[in-house]
């Protein structure tokens, strides 16, 4: 079910606020239904809508949901209510900025349930233009270089991909994407040609990989991420990244599986490709982490860590390693939001970033440090808290494949504890700065959007079946190799 | 020879029109000349009315197929009333504050449109070519309006001074082809070019002039010298005019020329067409990108755009001319909410660089609005209706086996909407230096909202004008 919402212009403030909020209440009270009454067993689309929408092309407006993007659009729902929460203290111009944050959200919901490909790319780009505006307008002191940088980078990524959507579609005669994923796999015809597949791979794939991001196409999401405003990052690490790599299960990995073979068999030149990008963004991303001081670019630099784990649990191709990568897609989601948030919370009280400015801050804010510690915990992989499961899961499923890739990456396990746990030192523990004598404990509207998703982690931490239950059926169906 | 002169009776009440609006202002006085655009834009309504009820599925000709009145001709004749219409709409403001002789401007105008109706209904090239002169001395006194304006008057001098070289160009082709041919009729043409075993180097000298002096209409690259002066100098709805209109009749001719009586050798002139598109779009494009003043900005943009329209024009034999009107009309709708932002703008502020535009959508919402709308939708982002009809034209051209030159178009659109993002970024981000609302008239605002709304549900839903332009391009081959 597509879930449209929009945009309402409210003379006063307050009213905005609270009104938006509430709407943004409707998608997940839709999204805890489908949690509900998701038919578990079904492998195929569930709730679909199909109709003829550009007749001239066959282009349909064919939206429905498998457990891939049930998941992903519960985590949309999900982040909704908080990050309008979250943007409670905006001051100038919070109706454009709620109004485009509902645009966002509509894109974004409609991009995960998208199942013809010219609606999918259609929603892809609809999410850069309030994400240019959000960023641009209400972000921090380089927020215009931020903004170009990020709609730039990610068009550049999304013109490749209509150059292989095109020629897909020349190919295929079609944009649904369930048939193109038939077709590609009857042998014998023009879809299922291996060396079209890798071409088109490729394409699709720098068009994701911008998005994901993964090394070297990462360089906007520090800068974009430090000049956003605190909900703005909430979303950008917790769903936009997320498109990307939904966008390799479904396209890359469903779509072109000669390609994606080609990519991650470990065989030839370019066999270990994806694994070898997915450990360079775990080990590389993690060490950045380590140099920074800027709370808000070492959370960034940590994001693309976690999403090398997302990348090498794909490249394997197993159920084990898909199983590790989506869940960790939507565990990661939960738990960079409430890093971002964290980093809000002490970011609106001191006015400024610097790891090694703060002091002993747990003395006068012991909730915070609290919930700040789960959070890092969570990110770091501890077992117990939901990171462990996906982060594990990934790698018991690519060391079957890439034995040495796999035991170099959990070098980056090491290396996030080290800087998550440097950092907890650095801001909470040791002697209170006396700059921070009067800074306030955290209040209950930030707590608020915090607890659902310690809440989230937790729960997934020790019975992650609630999750993984809802995408089973639809990894098997997926062109695994084991 | 029985002519049905009826069948021309779109072209008679324009032609009609404009004189009765020269003549009005030659009795009005000058408190009452307000009129003149009402009477203008109500004459277009009625000529509109009467080609959709009377020419609709009409497929006839007048002198032996000289002039030609079938669903392609139709479809551009309500194509250029309607956008005569939307550029005296634009000009009502605009002339009222800063040009004088409003009566011979909005004449004039209507003389170019009827121009335009003829070039698209020719069926012959000497039709074609005493249409275009007709358009081209009308837009060489419409660029010079501005009299007392120095650049008003260097931009119409080099537009008269190329133009009328282009011209020269076409007529030296035409006569070639005419004395090599025979016949200066597309169908005959058509059927010489088929019988002919080789093309003799006489013959390819004419059709490479005739298409040198069409690029330079079109302003292509690299014709298109003449282009950024002129269109910085016009009055803004004079550049409008020239942008949208002008270039769209030319393609009209161009459309039936090449699907008509080129056909048979589209082996030869497809990839002189394809090289042309490809410089054109680059050199359009990037050139953008150094520029400061808006009208500058938007006719090297104008440059890029026709780039993608010549790769639709190459790729004709594979899918028709669907794309390259459905671009022509997008194109339309962008451009002229574009350039009547920007008139609303500078009629205010006088300023049409593009510092001038700093924190203007804070002092007028709407008009901010609309201008970065069109400008996203020029740079082709998806939901408006830019992208649709690239992605029409993209697709065209992957289909022909041009999936390069597409890839090559696809990132000329990233290129643009790095300078289109400038604007924007102006428009939305930067703070304006004089917080003071700019007061817009409610016709433009009008007018803007129907043009907005024309972007987004066109871009949405563009299945009706899909199947105009079908039905138009059924015409065609």
């Amino acid at each position: 079910m597509l879930l449209v919402l929009f945009a309402i212009r409210r003379e006063q403030e307050e009213l905005a606020k609270r009104v938006t909020f509430i709407v943004t209440l409707i998608p997940l009270l839709i999204a805890v239904f489908l949690f509900i009454n998701y038919d578990r067993s079904d492998s195929g689309h569930q709730f679909e809508e199909n109709m003829m929408w550009i007749k001239a092309f066959n282009i349909h407006y064919h939206v429905g949901i498998d457990g891939l993007s049930v998941t992903l659009v519960l985590l949309t729902a999900l982040l909704g209510p908080i990050c309008v929460l979250a943007s409670w203290k905006i001051e100038k111009g919070i109706k454009a900025y709620l109004a485009l944050f509902l645009l966002l959200e509509t894109g974004m919901i409609g991009f995960f349930c998208a199942l013809d490909m010219f609606l999918f790319y259609v929603f892809f780009e609809l999410t850069l233009l309030p994400m240019y505006f959000l960023i641009g307008v209400w972000g921090g002191p380089r927020r215009e270089y931020a903004a170009i940088k990020f709609f730039l980078y990610t068009l550049f990524g999304s013109v490749l991909m209509l150059i292989a959507m095109i020629a897909v579609y020349l190919k295929g005669d079609t944009f649904d994407i369930p048939t193109l994923i038939e077709l590609a796999k009857t042998p014998g015809h023009a879809l299922a040609e291996r060396t079209f597949q890798i071409w088109a791979f490729l394409g699709f794939f720098i068009g994701f990989a911008v998005k994901v991001p993964i090394f070297p196409f990462h360089t906007w999401l520090p800068d974009a991420h430090v000049e956003a405003p605190t909900a703005i990052s909430v979303i950008l690490a917790g769903i936009l990244l997320k498109m990307g790599t939904y966008g390799l299960v479904r396209v890359n990995f469903a779509m072109l599986p000669e390609g994606m073979d080609f990519f991650c068999n470990g065989e030839g030149r370019w066999g270990n490709s994806l694994a070898i990008l997915g450990f360079i963004n775990i080990v590389y991303g993690s060490l950045c982490a380590l140099a920074q001081t800027d709370f808000k670019k070492l959370v960034a630099y940590s994001s693309i860590g976690h999403m090398g784990f997302v990348l090498i649990g794909l490249a394997a191709r197993n159920e084990s390693g898909l199983t590790g990568a989506i869940l960790q897609m939507f565990n990661h989601g939960v738990i960079s939001a409430m890093l971002f948030l964290l980093v809000g919370v002490v970011y609106d009280r001191a006015h400024h970033r610097e790891i090694n400015g703060f002091g002993g801050l747990g003395s006068k804010m012991p909730i915070y440090t609290g919930i700040t510690t789960l959070a890092f915990m969570a990110s770091l992989g501890l077992p117990g808290l939901s990171g462990f499961v996906g982060e594990a899961l990934s790698l018991l499923g690519a060391y079957s494949k890439f034995k040495v890739l796999t035991i170099l990456s959990t070098a980056g396990i090491v290396i996030g504890a080290a800087y998550f746990l440097w950092t907890l030192q650095r801001v909470f523990l040791g002697e209170l700065n006396p700059k921070y004598e009067a800074i306030t404990e955290i209040n209950g509207r930030e707590i608020a959007t915090l607890v659902p998703l310690g809440i989230l982690t937790i729960v997934l931490g020790i019975w992650p079946s609630i999750a993984i239950d809802m995408f089973r059926e639809a990894v098997s169906i997926l062109p695994l190799v084991q | 020879m029985n002519n049905n002169f009826l069948l021309l009776l779109p072209e008679f009440i324009v032609t009609g029109l404009a004189f009765v609006v020269l003549g009005l202002d030659l009795f009005l006085p000058e408190r009452r000349k307000w009129v003149l655009p009402i009477v203008a834009v109500v004459g277009l309504v009625v000529a509109l009315v009467v080609s959709l009820r009377y020419l609709w599925g009409v497929s006839d000709s007048l002198y032996d197929g000289v002039i030609r009145v079938d669903g392609y001709a139709l479809f551009f004749k309500a194509f250029f009333i309607a956008l005569g219409g939307v550029v005296v709409l634009v000009s009502v403001d605009f002339v009222r504050r800063n040009l004088e002789h409003p009566g011979e401007y909005y004449g004039i105008l209507l003389f170019t449109v009827v121009a335009m109706m003829l070039l698209a209904a020719s069926g012959e090239l000497l039709t074609a070519y005493i249409s275009l002169e007709l358009l081209s001395f009308g837009l060489y006194v419409l660029v010079a309006y501005d009299r007392y304006n120095a650049k008003s008057n260097e931009g119409a001098t080099k537009y008269i001074l190329l133009g009328a070289f282009s011209s020269a160009l076409l007529l030296f082709g035409i006569s070639q082809v005419y004395g090599l041919l025979g016949t200066t009729r597309f169908d005959e043409i058509s059927s010489a070019l088929s019988s002919a075993d080789a093309l003799s180097p006489g013959l390819i000298l004419g059709i490479a002039l005739i298409i040198a002096g069409l690029g330079f209409k079109v302003a292509a690259v690299p014709f298109h010298m003449w282009a950024p002066d002129a269109y910085e100098g016009a009055p803004i709805p004079i550049t409008a005019h020239l942008a949208v209109g002008s270039k769209a009749a030319a393609f009209a001719l161009v459309l039936r020329l090449f699907a008509e009586a080129f056909m048979p050798i589209v082996e030869q002139w497809q990839i002189l067409l394809i090289g042309l598109a490809v410089i054109t779009m680059l050199l359009g494009n990037l050139v953008a990108l150094a520029q400061r003043n808006l009208k500058r900005l938007l006719a090297y943009s104008s440059v890029g755009q026709v780039g993608y329209l010549l790769m639709g024009v190459a790729a004709l034999a594979a899918t028709g001319s669907g794309g390259i009107m459905l671009h022509l009309v997008a194109y339309a709708v962008t451009n002229m909410a574009a350039f009547l932002c920007l008139a609303a703008i500078y009629n205010i502020t006088g300023r049409d660089d593009i510092a001038g535009m700093a924190g203007v959508a804070r002092r007028a919402p709407l008009v901010g609005l609309v201008f970065a709308v069109s400008l996203f939708s020029l740079a082709g982002l998806p939901i408006f209706v830019g992208f649709t009809s690239k992605f029409y034209l993209f697709n065209a051209a992957a289909a022909q086996g041009l999936l390069w030159v597409a890839g090559i178009a696809i990132f000329s659109s990233l290129i643009s909407l790095y300078y289109y993002l400038q604007v924007v970024r102006q428009l939305y981000i930067e703070p304006a230096e004089d917080a003071a609302p700019i007061p817009v008239p409610r016709l433009t605002l009008g007018v803007l909202g129907a043009l907005f709304a024309g972007m987004v549900g066109l871009g949405v839903y563009p299945a009706p004008l899909m199947e105009a332009v079908q039905y138009a391009s059924d015409a065609l081959f």
